[in-house]
């Protein structure tokens, strides 16, 4: 039976989740997934614009090598604050609290999240962390870098230590419950025949990323704890005057920070499976090897944290452990973008700008991973460890991985989600734009590094000077490249054409139902009968010619 | 997993099925499943304090020794039977909630709030103590620092007096005071809100909102109970039996 | 401070081609896969490009070879990574034997230097060519870290404990010292210069900045006049308080019945928390110095300990020793493998 025969179009309908109920209240106090995924939206993109300022301070600042446009506490505040915001308040909730929510139900066939109340909730909980977060910035912010190292976060800093460390916390709550939202929801609401083995690669990922948060957050979240009461109560477990281990935090810390890396791309992952089979036509080459690897990345991501601990006086042995088991985590990783790039191989490629971005991830992300085998080779982490080395290989996987797939997987459901098309050649031209500028941003810093630049530095010597100067470049391009879109899709969402429930020609159950979803996503429960990206049942294909004509009437 | 679902607009059933699911049994999966990973955070939560309780114990072992003697062990004894006895009649409860035995159902859960309450009356007696033994680490209470009395060699047997072994310090019982705070005090805060959902439960098990076709609720507490008693059953032993083969009485 | 080879710092040290060499390989690898993969992704994207708007391509699900393939040869390369790297980390990280010992102590926002030979330094560490330095470093407050590029070599500075790391420069020069863990308003002040000196510049160096006393000798003063010879002994030979003579690197037995070696981490603490590993057969009397020494004061405290030597090795009773006498080293009694 052809998968796209038993699919009737649903009477195209004006009621839509986006308008079934107005006002206020209908938002602030919805059950929708849908609904939540907005507002997350919204709160992400706001915090995601914020910490871009603070990037723009840090790169007008580099410019020179004197430290001339900020005190070097203000400096100080900028990186840590940057940081801060685009990890907690961006990067961690991006993909899975806007695509995820939307989406995981819609694509296993599903009404809604399996608690949807707790969804709402976990939003609440990311607006208090936001606001108890922005009043430590306001009040006068917080120096420690975002990584808060005791003994100086918790007896020597004389900023707003312990206010942002509670909105980290209390931030914290907001991916554990999504994660858990997520777990139930994938094992207990999956429609009838849509066994494991037919879930979107995105579901998987997403799967994986929720193992995540619901096994690290709660670590970080008792560390931030301890090290907030050592700072109030004078009660150490840190602080070697106290009595404590300052190299203890660090591991408590990267037990979660680590594994933290991994959900800020593991979605990203997940997304691009999605962007490179739906734009090549193309099922995903070997899809159970690529699902295995999100949870392979997952489990072994937890077991690989005293990497960034070589030259803390942590035991030479003990740094052996840690960097096998960091070039074995870098293995699942390259079997998705060889598996990515097979699927390509006699495929059907549309130059939709999801697909480039798409494109880019795999080319950036494959530079991003490569550079995380320097930093897991001891000896010549031993010399790049906290030079701008490190900043380059992060920000490869953060921006040109996790973003890009970011920005691609909101072009691609960008019709489902808002019923309108953007306009594709802005889009393309951003994707470019974006390409270009992060390149000129980032790569000039692997050099500077090797060279020995330390980062976090606020002045720095004259020598380090050209490479500063084409990263500030290249962050202004960047800058414009990131602000096309965020003009574009609004404007979009007024003026863009109207998109119906297709409009891409896809099998994924979330083309099944119209642009936008009614609120309960589907008229009746769907019941699957065909695997993961089937353009059309095998019997029946042809690699050149015209179908019969069918998607014109979708 | 794959059991027959309906696929009608709109499932019919129980009043308590919520609109998004298909029945009521995949509403009771999720229920339980979503306790279950609930129950893992709590465990990775309060690890990072066993971490640090297990490595500061090595480093430290007369001065952990030392402290966990001085705290009562007669009254950590006590709320460890109370709270296992609490657990039994939770699992109680839910057992008569699923077969509608309601008196039993409505007794066990009120029974259980009261041991829990009296867990959290002995914990509040014993944190009374160390407040008067200057017992309480850093500036948590300001005004009052850690400053507790130590028995001398050769001075009668003062039980509010902290008796070091060779080898322990009195900042090092600092720190072990720090994480018995730490962890009884977060063990408690989850005892709370144990109690409260416990209250909530029998509120609403009173306008018999619950009984064999609709118990979930009760069952994914009973999982919350259970587990707080279990941490628990690992603080007890790791916090007040230390080193008791050292120290003459107690 | 470049070298010849562009987007290289100097190589200045024994190690630094080392990492080069394990450097170009990864770079090699990398541009390898990343070419790779985008002239790939280029071809395929060129070639199969979508012709006509309803085509569907034939699937392929997988190829169980391929997969083999791509997994098996990543790891193998990674694993020549990792034990290359694993190699050259263990000789960066193995301090040597008889390597002249300098001591570090870092605090915000300064590096401040004692060589075992008196000099001290701010900022600035005068070291000879070819030959081996061992770093013995604390902190007095936060963590930093001591990072000379030109070496390829850092180690952080942790207060409460001593690190070190060591190194032998192959070539005169200055080459920059930065701090490397971020410590706060001056983190990037926190900076200096290594001077690598020829032999002969070296030793006038050292006698242009004499007249300071060596830390050992400073360290012999402190002894004395914060009581230590009390108990002790002037020359460390014991009485009310156990020998410490000889005591440096020794396997010493605790009133626990555990047994632990006296190296600089265990001096230190004994100083500050005499109480944590008291020595068997000795009472709990040391009073604790915490509050009474500084790191500078705790590090020439150690070098004056470190210097007590058994002069004529008598047999006599457990515990004391026969009179010794403290020297001034020139170079280290055979260092321990220091955390």
């Amino acid at each position: 039976m052809r998968a796209i025969e038993t699919f009737e179009p649903p009477a195209p309908s004006k009621v839509n989740y986006l308008n079934a109920e107005y006002g206020l209240k209908s938002w602030l106090l919805t059950r929708d997934h849908k609904r939540i995924a907005l507002l997350y939206l919204g709160s992400i993109t706001f915090f995601f614009f914020i910490g871009g300022i603070y990037a723009m301070m840090i790169r007008l600042e580099l410019l020179t090598p004197q430290g001339d446009l900020l005190q070097s506490t203000t400096y100080n505040k900028v990186f840590t604050q940057h940081g801060i915001i685009m990890i907690f308040f961006f990067l961690i909730p991006s993909i899975p609290a806007t695509l995820g929510n939307f989406l995981v139900p819609m694509m296993i066939g599903a009404k809604d999240l399996a608690f949807p109340r707790i969804n709402l909730l976990s939003w609440y909980i990311y607006i208090a962390g936001a606001l108890v977060t922005i009043y430590a910035l306001l009040a006068g912010g917080v120096d420690t870098g975002w990584t808060f190292y005791a003994p100086f976060s918790t007896t020597f800093s004389n900023s707003y230590v312990v206010a942002t460390g509670l909105g980290i916390f209390i931030n914290g709550f907001s991916s554990i419950l999504t994660g858990l939202n997520f777990i139930v929801t994938i094992h207990t609401m999956r429609a009838p025949g849509m066994t494991w083995f037919r879930l979107p690669l995105f579901i998987w990922a997403m799967y994986a990323t929720s193992l995540i948060f619901v096994l690290g957050t709660p670590v970080i979240a008792i560390t931030i704890l301890l090290m907030a009461f050592e700072r109030l109560a004078h009660v150490g477990i840190f602080d070697p005057a106290l009595g404590g281990d300052p190299v203890l935090f660090q591991h408590l810390f990267w037990f979660y920070s680590h594994p933290a890396v991994y959900i800020m791309v593991l979605p990203s992952m997940g997304v691009v499976s999605e962007l490179i089979a739906n734009f090549s036509r193309k099922n995903i080459f070997g899809y159970k090897f690529v699902a295995f690897s999100s949870l392979a990345i997952a489990v072994f991501g937890f077991l690989v944290w005293g990497h960034h601990m070589f030259v803390s006086s942590q035991s030479v042995y003990a740094g052996m452990i840690f960097s096998f088991l960091s070039f074995a985590v870098a293995i699942p990783s390259a079997i998705k973008v060889f598996n990515w790039t097979a699927t390509l191989y006699k495929s059907s490629i549309s130059y939709d700008t999801p697909m480039l971005y798409g494109l880019g991830f795999i080319c950036l992300f494959t530079i991003g991973g490569m550079t995380g085998l320097f930093l897991a080779a001891l000896a010549v982490d031993v010399h790049l460890t906290d030079t701008y080395f490190v900043v380059a290989h992060f920000h490869y996987i953060m921006v040109g991985g996790a973003l890009m797939g970011y920005l691609g997987g909101l072009h691609y459901w960008w019709p489902k989600i808002t019923g309108r098309m953007y306009p594709e050649a802005w889009g393309r031209f951003a994707a470019l734009i974006v390409f270009v500028g992060f390149n000129l941003t980032f790569m000039p810093q692997f050099v500077a590094g090797y060279m020995g630049m330390p980062r976090r530095y606020h002045a720095y010597p004259p020598e380090f000077q050209v490479f500063n100067v084409l990263s500030t470049a290249g962050a202004s391009i960047l800058g414009f490249g990131m602000l096309i879109p965020a003009i574009y899709l609004v404007w979009s969402m007024r003026y863009g054409k109207r998109a119906d429930a297709n409009p891409w020609n896809l099998p994924g159950l979330e083309w099944r139902t119209q642009s936008p979803p009614p609120t309960e996503n589907f008229e009746t429960t769907p019941v699957v009968t065909w695997e993961a990206y089937e353009f059309a049942p095998p019997e029946e294909i042809e690699v050149i010619g015209r179908l019969r004509g069918e998607f014109e009437n979708v | 997993m794959a059991e027959s679902y309906t696929t009608t607009k709109h499932a019919e059933g129980h009043p308590a099925l919520q609109h998004h699911f298909e029945n009521m049994e995949q509403q009771r999966e999720a229920g339980t499943l979503g306790m279950w990973v609930f129950l893992v955070t709590e465990i990775m939560f309060f690890g990072g304090m066993f971490l640090a309780y297990t490595l500061y114990r090595s480093k430290y072992p007369a001065a952990f020794a030392s402290a966990s003697n001085h705290l009562d062990i007669t009254l950590g004894a006590a709320n460890t039977g109370v709270l296992i006895l609490s657990s039994f009649t939770m699992a109680l409860a839910v057992y008569g909630t699923q077969v509608g035995k309601r008196k039993l159902q409505l007794f066990c859960l009120a029974l259980t709030i009261v041991l829990g309450l009296t867990f959290l009356g002995i914990k509040a007696v014993e944190y009374k103590d160390k407040y008067v033994d200057s017992l309480i680490p850093g500036t948590l209470i300001p005004g009052h620092p850690f400053s507790p009395a130590v028995q001398v060699p050769g001075e009668s047997f003062d039980e509010h007096k902290l008796h070091l072994l060779p080898g322990a310090t009195v900042k090092n019982v600092e720190m072990f005071y720090w994480i018995y705070f730490a962890m009884t005090g977060m063990h408690a805060v989850h005892m709370i809100i144990g109690v409260g959902l416990l209250s909530f439960l029998l509120v609403f098990s009173v306008k018999r909102r619950y009984g064999p076709e609709y118990h979930n609720p009760i069952e994914v507490t009973g999982l919350y109970w259970h587990f707080v008693d279990i941490v628990w059953i690992f603080l007890f032993p790791l916090l007040y039996l230390l080193g008791r083969h050292l120290e003459h009485g107690g | 401070m470049q070298s010849w080879i562009p987007f290289i710092p100097e190589s200045a040290s024994t190690m630094s081609w080392k990492v080069d060499a394990l450097y170009f390989y990864l770079s090699g690898v990398t541009v390898f896969f990343t070419l790779l993969i985008s002239i790939i992704l280029v071809f395929f994207v060129i070639r199969y490009r979508r012709r006509t708007p309803y085509e569907i391509p034939r699937p392929i699900a997988g190829s169980h070879k391929l997969e083999t393939l791509w997994t098996v040869i990543p790891f193998v390369i990674a694993m020549t990574m990792f034990a290359w790297g694993a190699r050259v980390y263990f000789e960066q990280y193995s301090p040597p034997e008889n390597a002249i010992e300098i001591y570090v102590v870092g605090k915000q926002w300064m590096w401040k230097i004692q060589h075992s030979t008196g000099q001290r330094e701010i900022n600035e560490l005068h070291i000879p060519v070819g030959r081996k330095v061992k770093l013995i470093m604390t902190s007095e407050d936060v963590i930093h870290d001591f990072f000379v590029p030109a070496f390829r070599m850092k180690a952080d500075v942790v207060p409460g404990i001593y690190t070190s790391e060591w190194f032998e420069a192959t070539k005169p020069g200055t080459y920059h010292l930065f701090c490397a863990e971020y410590c706060g308003m001056n983190h990037s002040g926190m900076i200096g210069s290594v001077i690598v000196m020829e032999p002969r510049e070296f030793d006038n160096w050292l006698s242009g900045n004499a007249g300071n006393q060596t830390p050992a000798a400073a360290g012999q003063q402190l002894f004395q006049s914060l009581g230590c010879v009390s108990c002790h002994g002037a020359n460390g030979e014991g009485g009310r308080g156990p020998t410490l003579a000889g005591l440096f690197g020794r396997q010493t037995l605790l009133s626990t019945g555990q047994t632990v070696r006296a190296d600089e981490a265990y001096i230190r603490e004994s100083i500050i928390n005499p109480q944590a590993k008291l020595v068997a057969g000795f009472g709990p009397i040391m009073p604790t110095f915490q509050g009474q020494v500084s790191e500078d004061q705790l590090v020439q405290l150690l070098a004056f300990i470190k210097s007590l030597q058994i002069v004529s090795p008598q047999p006599a009773t457990p515990g004391q020793s026969p009179a010794t006498t403290a020297t001034a080293p020139t170079r280290a009694t055979p260092a321990p493998k220091a955390k």
